[in-house]
């Protein structure tokens, strides 16, 4: 494929804005444009469960790039205007003040948004967390209330828990794992991390099923569990994982199945790709079609699919990675660790609460886990996950 | 090319060690982000700005003095 004459990006996040800049700094000089449904300049998300809700951080800290690096990067930015449809064969996006933009190549790079409740559109006192916006508005609530009840028991739900306790709430943390994160950390770090959260008075429901709210005169008075019971709270928040922004395409003709689905080179059809949250993709390494909703993906991702634009033709086929800071805690994860697999603590300590571990799985690794090690941890996974990956390509 | 750093967005990810081992490192300790030189030479630029730009939490901004 000729280089593009005009690139454009539809959304204007850390995946968005990744991409526009992949672009320039592997020399592509044409026309390039993002456009984004929110009026604010890109900013990043994983500051606002944490820096931004405890108001360590004024809220233009979490910009990912300054205004003169915005100005450099010579693109049109196109904000507080959300695309509603697509015609693929134009390569032509309507947005919702009805531009239509046509460009050579078109990236969808619109996210995931959180996943609700019944009942929870126009209650006082619920709050998901996925903008600035949300960031900012809970963060309000927090400052006034008694007792927070975080509906969901992933990554964020678990870092929500752990700031809002840091602000002096009460928190109870509610999910169906037995353990916070058990998902993405395995048993073992799971477990370790629970016993942080309830060292710090975090009260952490384990096993248990969120149904509904509870609410009196347009407020919420507490989360509804599926064997009936109610978990009292004047403040929920709701972290029951997220959907992708895909409802813009549905006329499109493109395949969306959890994302929009793409072949190995992040590609959705001629000259359309996806990246970010949203993009789900043939990973060669793993497997099978793989979504990933982390911030080191949407660069990563962003990288494969502008090199792919440039004509590379380039499978994407990463390790998948992501940290979490919780009260002491900062965990980096490299790979994935299966419950089943075989943990290996190669340094440190799990006692101390600074080790790094190796999973392995049929013999072989898969993941590295670093608590309170993260240099350690990258280091490993160059020289387990990577290494050995590029000695079986290159044999 | 002058680079800074902001130790406090540092999330340890490594990926700019990957990308630009002459210019960044990681201490040991707590796997914050360490400079090794902030003004490199030319020759290194083209990974700089790509640290600069996959790293996962923004920490890394350059101003491009000519």
């Amino acid at each position: 494929m000729s280089t593009p004459a005009g690139v454009l990006v539809v959304g204007a996040s850390a995946a968005g804005l990744a991409t526009a800049e992949a672009l320039r700094r592997k020399g592509y000089r044409g026309a390039l444009t993002v456009l984004g449904d929110e009026p604010h300049v890109p900013y990043d998300r994983p500051p606002l469960s944490k820096q931004v809700l405890a108001g360590q951080w004024e809220p233009e800290r979490a910009h990912v790039r300054s205004g003169d690096a915005l100005e450099r990067l010579d693109a049109r930015l196109l904000l507080g205007d959300a695309a509603v449809s697509l015609d693929v064969a134009a390569r032509t996006v309507r947005s919702a003040s009805g531009r239509d933009l046509t460009a050579d190549a078109v990236v969808v790079a619109t996210g995931v948004r959180p996943r609700v409740l019944p009942g929870q559109a126009g209650l006082r006192g619920v709050h998901v967390l996925r903008s600035l916006d949300d960031a900012l508005a809970l963060r309000v609530r927090l400052l006034g209330a008694r007792r927070l009840v975080v509906a969901g028991d992933g990554v964020l739900g678990a870092e929500v828990a752990a700031t809002a306790r840091g602000l002096g709430v009460e928190v109870v943390l509610a999910g169906p794992q037995s353990a916070p994160m058990e998902a993405q950390l395995g048993p073992l770090a799971s477990g370790l991390l629970a016993e942080l959260h309830g060292e710090h008075g975090v009260d952490v429901r384990p096993g248990v099923a969120v149904e509904g709210l509870a609410s009196a005169d347009g407020r919420v008075t507490g989360v509804r569990l599926t064997t009936g019971d109610v978990l009292d709270a004047d403040v929920v928040v709701v972290a029951l994982g997220a959907v992708p922004n895909t409802d813009w395409l549905e006329n499109s003709g493109l395949m969306l199945e959890n994302g929009v689905v793409c072949d190995s080179r992040c590609s959705a059809a001629d000259g359309i790709y996806a990246v970010g949250d949203v993009a789900r993709w043939q990973h060669h390494g793993l497997g099978g079609l793989v979504r990933l909703e982390n911030r080191t993906n949407a660069t990563e991702q962003a990288a494969a699919v502008a090199a792919n634009i440039l004509g590379a033709d380039l499978p994407y086929a990463p390790v998948p990675h992501f940290w979490t800071d919780q009260f002491a805690a900062r965990v980096q994860v490299h790979g994935v660790l299966p419950a089943d697999a075989q943990v290996d603590v190669v340094e440190g300590d799990i006692a101390s609460r600074r080790f790094a571990a190796v999973y392995e799985r049929d013999g072989r690794a898969v993941g590295v886990l670093g608590w309170n090690m993260p240099k350690q941890a990258r280091l490993l996974r160059q020289r387990h996950l990577v290494e050995p990956r590029a000695a079986a390509v290159d044999s | 090319m002058k680079i800074t750093v902001d130790e406090e967005k540092c999330c340890g990810a490594g990926s700019c060690v990957l990308a630009a081992p002459e210019v960044f490192d990681q201490r040991d300790e707590d796997g914050v982000v360490v400079l090794l030189d902030a003004e490199p030479a030319e020759g290194l630029h083209a990974a700089v700005r790509e640290a600069a730009d996959v790293c996962p939490a923004a920490a890394i901004a350059l101003s491009e003095q000519a």
